[in-house]
């Protein structure tokens, strides 16, 4: 018997040897994954008790702050967004079960005083009873961002603006939205009913449409293409000149692509970006650009790459990389169709970029970190995200763009007095039966940069909707708003 | 009688002592930043009770194994800071069952002077242990509690009985075994390649099985019917010696285990779970995936006592507590823990190689088995290394019925110990008569081979020649 008592023995150690090795592998060699996982929320059940600063605009509207907690809560603080819905996919939510989203996630450590440099200042207040947390001042624009919202009224779409020479986010808006108050209160069941409603909705309010998720962009997409063709130096204004036509047919394909009204159409760049020309588009980007110009042209604007926000878990933006090797394939994706697809703020990067002499400017919404006592902590300093075009391809571009709201397609985004460029887009959706709307633009005073880019995508529209009918409209609003009324 | 063995006891019990009270401090300035209010009365009642036991034991058990008690107290008093943590009022009660253990154990002690004479009542054991596993099921007593009815509920006490159920049918099991091992082990029926012992003594092992099968289905309950047929299958093979009992068991295992997935959907789900939780991080797999969470966080040195971020966690003070202190004393603490009841295990098992007496043997062998079996299932259950199968954790969990069982497991355990170093002389002289014979005989054999050999070398030399 005592043999049989010696094995099992040696078995109880081994299993207690692979218990052992789990938890090492748990709690060492995989504990950084799991400590940085989405999911995890025990971070934020940490800070839930911990002082945290307030969140405003760039105009001081007081997007969330943390109130003292009701006498039997369980926490000794309560996160409050007065704003509602307004700045949802914003400043994200701050629940204690699911984590936080947004601002609140991104700048956790600025909230909560935990940066190096609020360290330090921390160690010389130390004699002085005072919270050492951070005031996260944001780029956005509470003016603009409640006229998106009006503008876009209860249809669902997004609407970006920014500043094609800083970066700097001026709206942000989505609809729909949600209000991030009932997610990040205390009571356990409201917060669960919350998310569960909440994902079931449709239109995936939770879902940061602007930058989260991704759509066909259309004939928007021309402007990348244009912008391909002329770094690759195979277009300009005057060359090519496309014959008119009703119909192209890409190599390795009898089914011909057609243009929006059916209609003829051709000329040089200028001419079919303002007639937003497809058959023109289609054999720019299959024969005059190929393959390889498309896909690289595409990646120098940001396509299938990570957008460097500083915002948590933006989608990134996709361009086919299998084009060369089917020129069908490469003539839909040349016109924005296909396998293409943007998000609204890479469009609205695309306009920033053409705006901006070619340089990408690195988008973002903080503008400034401050103290309690109002001294700025840290600000944010821009950058250059890409290059896609040099001054004068950027220059060609937008020239052309200008032209596309003078006497083009965009004519319904003019703002008097100002110069706007933009370009419009209508992608028909699979079921043949919707569309979405696109309009992206720039504007400023004639002949400086402009200070104002916008993408705005209206979606699941009927068929007689268009990018200049449904979507320019908002753009104008906004552009007209933004140089009018300049930043505070 | 002065006893070298209970004095080696009495100072583990002040290092318990020591460690339970600097975690209970500790714990209290990790949450509160204070000390804790009643830290008085709480190291004089730890003080109170762990000496009770180590003077009942001088009494009852002298010479009985002198680590088993401290690690049982040990792992309780972290158990009771961690509830403690948790939430006060479960802490209370927990001080209450934590001193009716100690009871049972004197109880024990007091009631059972030779381990062997409960062979006697093995089928007794039999009728109660499954009455025990029955009685959740009763109408007007059950009660079910996170989908698993493995709840009594009488006047105001609820208790799971399973927990008793399983020292009860270990007692069974032994008892059984050591009557029937030889026509268990004797095989004198053939069924194709299979050698099987006659059915009627084969009987017993597919009851198990069945009952087993029985518990997961009507109450739920993985965890237990997966330990009472792992004990049952050990204690056969212990018991003959026969490693085919172990292979039977485990294939009769696997194929239980095969009809339970395709049958229940709650095995499924565990199976599911066990595989990826991040499918349903909010659903099925929400406390795996917390409990990974929570690990992460504890990392090599632990967050530090009371500085959980995890305290709104489902089941924390039961089947997740190994989580928490996992969290809070980080790997270093939980290794401590399974040295702990690898402490025991090794315990029990050496207690048991050392008795004389093969129905000691095979219930200090079960009963040590069902202590690192049931800790090691939700142990790696709440780790994701196995299956998730709510058992408690022994001595760590909250809970009065495991406690209390697990006390008189370890009662059992120190009377067997007692009985094998206090085997009086004359019984040693017995032995040593009996192995003196063994080795003269053995000794006259050999020396019968040796001529035999000589004989064969002398012809077979010639043969060279």
């Amino acid at each position: 018997m005592n043999r049989q008592i010696r094995q099992l023995g040696i078995f109880l150690v081994m299993c207690y040897l692979a218990l052992f090795v789990k938890l090492n592998q748990v709690q060492f060699f995989g504990a950084e994954e799991l400590n940085d996982h989405p999911l995890n929320a025990t971070k934020v059940t940490q800070a839930f008790n911990r002082p945290r600063g307030s969140i405003v605009t760039a105009d001081g509207v007081l997007l969330a702050e943390s109130v003292p907690a009701a006498e039997d809560s369980q926490f000794d603080r309560q996160r409050v967004y007065p704003q509602g819905d307004l700045y949802g996919q914003v400043t994200g939510f701050f629940s204690f079960k699911y984590g936080a989203s947004g601002v609140e996630r991104s700048y956790n450590a600025e909230l909560t005083g935990q940066t190096f440099q609020q360290q330090i200042d921390g160690l010389r207040d130390l004699l002085v009873d005072r919270d050492n947390v951070g005031d996260v001042r944001l780029s956005i624009r509470d003016d603009l961002q409640r006229l998106a919202r009006d503008q876009l009224g209860q249809r669902e779409g997004a609407v970006v603006t920014l500043d094609p020479r800083t970066g700097e986010l001026l709206a942000f808006w989505s609809y729909p939205s949600f209000d991030p108050n009932l997610l990040s209160v205390e009571n356990e069941e409201v917060v669960t009913a919350t998310w569960d409603v909440l994902n079931a909705a449709p239109g995936a309010p939770l879902r940061a449409h602007q930058y989260q998720d991704r759509y066909f962009p259309g004939s928007t997409f021309k402007v990348v293409t244009a912008g391909a063709g002329l770094r690759t130096g195979t277009v300009s204004n005057t060359e090519p000149v496309y014959p008119p036509s009703s119909g192209y047919v890409a190599p390795q394909t009898n089914i011909p692509i057609r243009n929006f009204d059916g209609g003829a159409c051709g000329g040089a760049l200028p001419v079919i970006l303002a007639q937003s020309c497809n058959t023109a588009f289609a054999e720019m980007g299959t024969e005059t650009i190929g393959g390889p110009g498309m896909l690289d042209g595409a990646q120098a604007f940001g396509f299938n790459t990570d957008v460097p926000i500083d915002l948590p878990a933006p989608a990134q933006s996709a361009f086919p990389t299998d084009v060369a090797s089917n020129p069908p394939k490469l003539a839909q994706a040349s016109i924005g169709q296909n396998d293409v697809q943007a998000t609204p703020l890479q469009m609205a990067l695309v306009a920033a970029a053409v705006a901006n002499g070619g340089k990408l400017m690195t988008p973002h919404v903080m503008r400034e970190v401050r103290d309690r006592q109002g001294a700025v902590v840290t600000s944010y300093e821009p950058s250059t995200w890409l290059e896609p075009l040099d001054p004068t391809q950027a220059a060609t571009l937008r020239e052309d763009m200008i032209g596309v709201v003078t006497n083009g397609s965009g004519t319904a985004a003019q703002v008097p007095g100002f110069e706007i460029g933009g370009k419009t887009g209508t992608a028909q959706l699979g079921d043949g039966q919707r569309v979405h709307t696109w309009f992206i633009a720039f504007g400023g005073q004639p002949g400086q940069v402009p200070s104002v880019a916008v993408a705005v995508v209206v979606l699941n529209q009927p068929l007689s909707g268009t990018g200049g009918g449904t979507a320019a409209p908002i753009a104008q609003a906004m552009l007209s708003a933004a140089l009018t009324n300049p930043a505070p | 009688m002065t006893s070298g063995r209970r004095n080696t006891e009495l100072g583990l019990l002040v290092m318990v002592v020591v460690i339970t009270g600097a975690a209970y401090v500790l714990a209290s300035f990790g949450r509160d930043s204070a000390m804790p209010v009643n830290i008085g009365p709480f190291l004089a009642a730890l003080c109170a009770l762990l000496l009770a036991g180590n003077i009942v034991t001088r009494k009852l058990a002298p010479e009985a194994d002198p680590i088993l008690f401290p690690v049982a107290a040990l792992l309780n008093g972290i158990g009771y800071v961690m509830i403690t943590r948790l939430d006060e009022d479960l802490a209370g009660f927990q001080a209450l069952w934590t001193a009716i253990g100690m009871a049972a154990l004197v109880g024990t002690l007091a009631v059972v002077r030779k381990a062997r004479d409960l062979a006697n009542y093995r089928y007794t054991a039999m009728v109660v242990g499954l009455v025990l596993l029955v009685l959740p099921m009763t109408p007007g007593l059950g009660r079910e509690v996170n989908g698993s009815l493995i709840w009594v509920r009488v006047g105001p006490v609820n208790f799971q009985p399973g927990e008793f159920a399983k020292v009860a049918l270990a007692l069974f099991f032994a008892g059984y075994l050591y009557d029937k091992r030889e026509l268990l082990a004797a095989s004198t029926r053939k069924l194709g390649p299979l050698h099987l012992p006659e059915p009627k003594y084969l009987a017993p092992l597919l009851l198990a099985w069945g009952a087993s099968l029985v518990v997961m289905i009507t109450q739920r309950d993985l965890g237990s019917s997966l330990l009472f047929f792992a004990l049952f299958v050990v204690m056969v093979w212990i018991a003959t010696g026969q490693a085919r009992y172990l292979v039977t068991g485990t294939l009769l295992f696997a194929g239980g285990a095969w009809f339970a997935w395709r049958t229940f959907s709650h095995v499924q789900d565990r199976v599911t779970t066990w595989i990826d939780p991040w499918q349903d991080p909010y659903g099925a797999g929400y406390q795996i995936v917390q409990s990974a969470f929570a690990l992460a966080a504890g990392g090599l040195g632990g967050t530090g006592l009371g500085q959980s971020g995890k305290v709104e966690f489902f089941a924390a003070e039961t089947d997740f507590i190994f989580v928490f202190i996992a969290e809070e004393l980080g790997l270093f603490g939980a290794t401590l823990i399974l040295m702990a009841y690898l402490l025991m295990v090794g315990s029990g098992l050496r207690i048991a190689s050392r008795s004389d007496y093969s129905f000691d043997k095979l219930l200090a062998t079960g009963l040590a088995a069902l202590l690192g079996l049931q800790a090691f299932l939700i142990m790696g259950g709440v780790t994701r290394l196995l299956p998730l199968t709510g058992v408690t954790l022994p001595f760590v969990s909250y809970g009065g019925s495991s406690l209390v069982a697990n006390y008189v497991i370890v009662a059992l355990l120190l009377r067997i110990s007692d009985e094998s170093i206090r085997t009086p002389a004359v019984q040693r002289r017995i032995e040593r008569a009996k192995r003196a014979q063994a080795d003269a005989e053995l000794a006259a054999k050999q020396a019968k081979a040796d001529a035999k050999a000589a004989k064969r070398g002398r012809r077979s030399s010639k043969a060279s020649a």
